[in-house]
């Protein structure tokens, strides 16, 4: 392999020495080929290593924005979801975010139930949108859900909206009393987080 | 810039360092650059940008002396900073008014390139480094407005960010890379301290390949003629330190103003209140200077068309000298493209008004804010992607004078001699 002609500059000055001491005797010819070669290992070598070196510490550069382990570790809490009276929000700060438990009135529930699918912008049944108690049936009195605005991140109003359920006071996002998106820039239906009931009245959130 | 150095060391001291490290001559030389004799005040808002940079940084490495990066202690702290501090409240009054300031000049700069063409041919790079300090400028700005964590500082950081997450497939994850959790938290407001504070370095360093470029292609001046003749110009230094010096100072005059009189004015009252993630604003605004963006942004129902809307708005800036097609520089000479600017300039108020209004409600006559932005948006795109092209190449520009001296003699009383037709450059 040739040094990359852009060098030759750089290396013009020792070839001239290295050819002049080849001439007197100094050195053997064969020894400049010699050289040219270790010139190429060390050029390889060098960049190999550099770059393996770069790759390995730009990894940790771009993970250490990343989620630390303390803040892996708030990721649960418990929430009495009984302590919550029909007709009310209870908001609880969860991942930095509020996580809304309603208690959803008859109204409100028979609303949700009779929505026809085809008019929601992101289809879901409002059984889809909850979890089933210890004894295996849903209640569907409790809606727990991310009270983060799908859009761009706003807390939704509750009671509130052309669909009787949350309105985004940011860019206008109606959401219905299933919490799913009927109106506005939101595109997607608020979260319903990962949860379970671990008593009857209970959930662990997250 | 073309041309040999003309600094001479006038004492021995002078010269012993000239051999050695010819740093004197270097400015020297740049000082002296042959610019156009004919620059109006309109060419004055680099100079003014430089002291805004600079009153940027000064004030800024003061606050972080008194300013402490933790949701606990971040809105307290710079409450502290404006009561307890000594002068606190005036370097704090001084950033936060600087910003304004820092704007309102880059505007009047920009809306200047846009008039006089100073974007064409053949200062496509320099033109191109500004849009890049522009942009820099903004993440500067969106970083420290959070640091107050006061509510519009939390919930503006929680929908910029929120932008990240409309990308396709990885925006969640991009999204909490960003943020460093779930959501706006301590994390956030440590590394956007830590960015606010490397950025304006990297503004300096564009800034100074700005510089760089404009002394490698000269200045564009009002006529849009290069300069040809020795007569055209004149050296940079004193004559148009001693202008740009008269411009700084009625700036400075209007900076004073709000510093001393109206210093929370062009912020948020919202921002007096401590970050709270349980409760969001009942109207969410940015800073004056983001309202023609937020407006774009807010135009379309869709949330990932709305950003990269918001975006193109931007990113359309950079192809400019290659969107405008018309040979002529200066709008002077432009007698249909000048309106369509004027037009635009226009639009971007219309943006900056319905930014600010709730999109639902009424403009006038039964317009709402949403539909204004609409037609406000169109138009801004319209003016770079379908007026300039087509114009440049439909519009019959009116006559040039040959020169930048000739542009002069024209306007004395002096006899007119024959009209030039200046050659297409």
């Amino acid at each position: 392999m040739r040094a990359p002609s852009g060098d030759c500059h750089a290396y013009l000055g020792t070839n001239k020495k290295v050819a002049t001491m080849a001439e007197t005797g100094l050195i053997h010819h064969d020894d400049i080929v010699a050289d040219d070669s270790k010139r190429d290992f060390i050029f390889l070598a060098a960049g190999a290593a550099g770059a393996i070196g770069a790759a390995s510490i730009v990894w940790p550069m771009i993970a250490q924005m990343g989620k630390a382990a303390d803040t892996l570790a708030l990721g649960s809490i418990e929430i009495d979801v009984s302590k919550v009276a029909e007709g009310q929000q209870l908001k609880v700060l969860w991942r930095g975010a509020p996580v809304f438990v309603r208690h959803r009135t008859a109204t409100e529930i028979a609303e949700a139930e009779s929505v026809d699918l085809a008019v929601l912008p992101d289809p879901a049944t409002d059984d889809s949108r909850l979890v089933a108690g210890p004894d295996g049936a849903l209640k569907p009195q409790y809606l727990v859900q991310v009270g983060v605005c799908t859009h761009f991140g706003c807390v939704p109003v509750g009671e509130a909206g052309d669909y009787d359920g949350w309105y985004c006071p940011c860019h206008g996002s109606h959401y219905d009393t299933s919490g799913r998106i009927r109106k506005g820039p939101a595109p997607r239906n608020l979260l319903v987080p990962p949860y379970e009931y671990v008593s009857d009245t209970v959930i662990k959130v997250g | 810039m073309s041309g040999h150095s003309t600094y001479e060391p006038k004492w021995a001291a002078a010269r012993w360092m000239d051999q050695r490290l010819p740093i004197v001559r270097m400015g020297a030389d740049f000082m002296t650059m042959p610019t156009p004799r004919n620059l109006n005040y309109w060419w004055t808002f680099g100079g003014i940008l430089m002291l805004c940079l600079i009153v940027q940084i000064a004030s800024g490495v003061i606050l972080g002396m008194h300013y402490v990066a933790h949701v606990d202690y971040a809105f307290d702290s710079v409450q502290r900073i404006r009561r307890d501090v000594p002068y606190g409240w005036l370097m704090q009054s001084t950033h936060a008014v600087g910003a304004s300031m820092f704007f309102l000049a880059v505007y009047m700069h920009i809306f200047r390139a846009l008039y006089y063409g100073s974007y064409k041919a053949p200062r496509e790079v320099l033109w191109i480094l500004g849009c890049l300090i522009y942009l820099v400028m903004m993440a500067t700005a969106f970083l420290g407005y959070t640091l107050p964590w006061g509510q519009m500082s939390f919930w503006g950081a929680t929908v910029i960010t929120g932008f990240f997450g409309a990308v396709p497939v990885v925006g969640e994850s991009l999204q909490q890379w960003l943020l460093g959790g779930y959501a706006v938290d301590n994390a956030t407001l440590n590394r956007f301290y830590s960015l606010h504070y490397l950025l304006p370095f990297v503004i300096a360093a564009l800034s100074g390949l700005h510089i760089w470029a404009l002394h490698v292609t000269g200045s564009n001046n009002p006529i849009g003629v290069s300069d040809k003749v020795k007569t055209d110009t004149l050296p940079f230094h004193p004559y148009f330190t001693v202008k740009d010096m008269l411009a700084v100072t009625v700036f400075l005059m209007i900076f004073a103003f709000f510093l001393f009189y109206l210093p929370d004015a062009l912020g948020h009252a919202d921002n007096l209140i401590k970050a709270d993630p349980l409760k969001t604003p009942p109207h969410i605004v940015p800073e004056w200077y983001f309202l023609p963006f937020y407006a774009i942004l807010r135009a379309v129902p869709d949330k990932l068309a709305g950003i990269l809307l918001m975006v193109g708005a931007i990113a359309v800036l950079f192809v400019l000298p290659w969107l405008d097609t018309s040979r002529v520089r200066s709008m002077r000479f432009r007698p249909i493209a000048r309106w369509f600017f004027f037009i635009f300039i226009f639009m971007c108020f219309i943006l900056g008004w319905c930014g600010a209004e709730t999109p639902d409600d009424n403009a006038f006559l039964g317009l709402s804010f949403y539909r204004l932005s609409q037609i406000a948006t169109i138009y801004y795109f319209g003016y770079f992607l379908v007026i300039l092209p087509i114009l440049g190449l439909v519009e019959n520009p009116e006559e040039r004078p040959a020169s930048i001296t000739q542009s002069i003699l024209d306007h004395g009383d002096k006899p007119k001699p024959e009209a030039v037709q200046a050659p297409a450059e």
